[in-house]
């Protein structure tokens, strides 16, 4: 099987030959199949962003090339502006670029740049709408009069709408209340599930990364370091503490307990996890 | 694509063009200009031309940024000499067709050709080797005397040194902003003019919005500090003349009188 994106050797310079010359990634090798679910972490810097904008063509490799099904999206211009279709791409702060006049046309601007029918438009529009839990009664109003969490998700659908094969995502949850997040979070899981595009989100959030991801990928000075399972990751707290990362806060707590003698596995890195084996130990001794 | 901005920009450095103080550099380029304008004869234009060069050197700015800088203005002063060039009336040296070159054009051209590069080229020295902050401050300093009449000096300049403060956040912004909508399929390239204009408002009402956003916020910030404008307002970084200011005052003045002279005695 072909994977859906792949990167080969890819390194890129900002400000080439200038004094502010800066290597913002360097030679990275990365590849996805279809349907994965993969998380992005690393410190403020590392590259992260830099790295997921050459994945739809915005930025152009200095050196190594980006591929999207097999074939070089930098091969031809027709091919860099249709892979822009083909991988979506959610910037950090996205409601920033909200402008119409009303959150259906804001939603209906990707389709229509993808010279869709009118049914067509219309019936992305109200299921991307659905996708992140915005109503149809929201579809009339002015995206500037919603709150902060409902403009992030309509600035969402307005990339899910071009029903991208790839869907990425910069820091998805940045700026968000814990319900609001979690929101958000939930949203992208579901349209993971439904559709069964490949998803890329990059998050500062050791538990969502945990949480959700079944893959993740560690970026430290522009190198990809790490790729793995959340489970394989997270097993190398040393090296994560490293890089200035760390791991999960109940992971943590579960490391004190397995300390003061409590029976209960290592690799746990959420709250519900955490709690089944607890639930789990109390059951065994009442049984006893 | 945006960040290829030179025009006033600031090359930081501390020699003694970057360490005079800001008002010595304004009224220097004051003398400078109006030394450039009085240049009635050819040899005049010699101690001007020295005098810049010896800036450039001093100051350690590579030529090729001063000439860089000049390429937006390129077109505006090839077509200000060739209007010079032909439409001077005068004795005719060459007669093509309908054109004629007159000895007097030719002069007038070569004149507003070098005026232009050299006024340019010294205002350029001036944004190039002073922060834009120092040059706020040293221009509220000697317009301070004009608050006497009621103007408001200090406001002019705080507006003026917020507005250099944000252009980079701006350009920043714009780029951001101009992915974002790539990324939805916008294309900020192709079409007739209409067209263009028409896929600018995805750019132009964001970044509208965001500039709004940020002005009120830095209000907010700015009164939070209490701020109440320049009434009893003191400086953290006090400006004052030193020796070197002396020594560059005193060469301004050689060149004001270079030029009257060689316009008296030169060819
Ligand atoms: N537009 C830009 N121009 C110049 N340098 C940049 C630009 N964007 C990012 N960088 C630099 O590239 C490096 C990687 O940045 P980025 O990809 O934004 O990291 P991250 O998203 O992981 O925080 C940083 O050192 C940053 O300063
Ligand atoms: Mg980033």
């Amino acid at each position: 099987m072909t994977p859906i994106v792949k990167t080969e050797g890819l390194t890129h310079l900002y400000s080439p030959g200038t004094p502010f010359e800066r290597i913002a990634v360097q030679d990275l090798d990365f590849q996805a199949m279809k349907g994965e679910f993969i998380g992005i972490i690393g410190h403020t810097g590392s590259g992260k962003s830099t790295f997921i904008q050459h994945l739809n063509g915005l930025l152009k490799p200095t050196k190594g090339r980006v591929l999207f099904d097999g074939e070089d999206i930098w091969s031809s211009k027709t091919k860099t502006h249709g892979v822009r279709f083909k991988v979506g791409l959610v910037f950090q702060y996205p409601e920033y670029q909200l402008f119409e006049e009303t959150v259906y046309k804001d939603i209906a601007f990707g389709p229509k740049n993808m010279k869709l029918s009118e049914e067509e438009i219309d019936a992305r529009v109200r299921e991307a709408a659905d996708l992140v839990g915005i109503g149809e009664e929201l579809l009339e109003k002015s995206p500037f009069d919603l709150s902060g969490g409902q403009k992030r998700r309509v600035a969402i659908a307005g990339v899910i709408a071009m029903r991208p094969d790839v869907l990425i995502l910069d820091e998805p949850t940045a700026g968000l209340d814990p319900a609001g997040s979690a929101e958000i979070l939930a949203n992208i899981k579901d349209y993971h599930h439904r559709m069964g595009s490949t998803v890329l989100f990059v998050t500062h959030s050791m538990e969502d990364a945990a949480r959700i991801a079944d893959r993740l990928l560690v970026f430290s000075g522009g190198h990809l370091v790490m790729d793995g399972t959340p489970n394989a990751i997270f097993a190398r707290p040393e090296e994560l503490e490293a890089i200035d990362l760390g791991i999960p806060e109940i992971t943590r707590v579960v490391a004190r307990l397995r300390e003061k003698g409590l029976d209960i596995p290592a690799a746990i890195y959420t709250v519900e996890q955490a709690k089944a084996a607890l639930m789990k130990l109390k059951e065994g001794k009442a049984d006893a | 694509m945006l960040k290829n901005i030179t025009l006033g920009q600031y090359f930081p450095g501390n020699t003694f063009v970057h360490r005079l103080d800001p008002r010595t550099k304004l009224l220097i380029i004051v003398v400078y200009i109006v030394a450039l304008f009085l240049v009635d004869k050819i040899t005049a234009y010699l101690p001007v031309i020295v005098f810049l060069a010896i800036s450039v050197m001093v100051s350690k700015i590579k030529l090729k940024s001063l000439v860089s800088g000049m390429k937006p203005l390129f077109v505006i002063i090839v077509i200000t000499a060739i209007i010079n060039l032909f439409f001077t009336s005068g004795e005719p040296i060459v007669k093509l067709w309908v054109v004629t070159i007159t000895k007097e054009g030719v002069r007038a051209a070569v004149f507003m050709l070098l005026r232009i590069s050299l006024l340019i080229m010294g205002t350029f020295m001036l944004t190039y080797t002073t922060a834009p902050m120092q040059l706020t401050d040293g221009l509220e300093s000697l317009l301070g005397p004009l608050k006497k009449i009621k103007m408001p000096v200090h406001e002019l300049a705080m507006m003026m040194s917020i507005a250099l403060r944000f252009i980079p956040t701006l350009i920043e912004e714009t780029d951001k902003i101009m992915n974002a909508q790539k990324a939805r399929g916008a294309d900020f390239e192709t079409g007739g003019l209409v067209q263009k204009a028409k896929a600018m408002l995805p750019l132009l009402i964001p970044l509208f919005i965001s500039a709004f956003r940020r002005a009120d916020e830095l209000a907010t910030a700015m009164e939070s500090r209490c701020y109440s404008g320049g009434e009893g307002r003191t400086k953290m970084k006090q400006l004052c003349y030193g020796a070197i200011d002396v020594t560059a005052g005193a060469a301004a003045i050689v060149l004001l009188a270079m030029v009257i002279l060689l316009n008296t005695f030169g060819i």
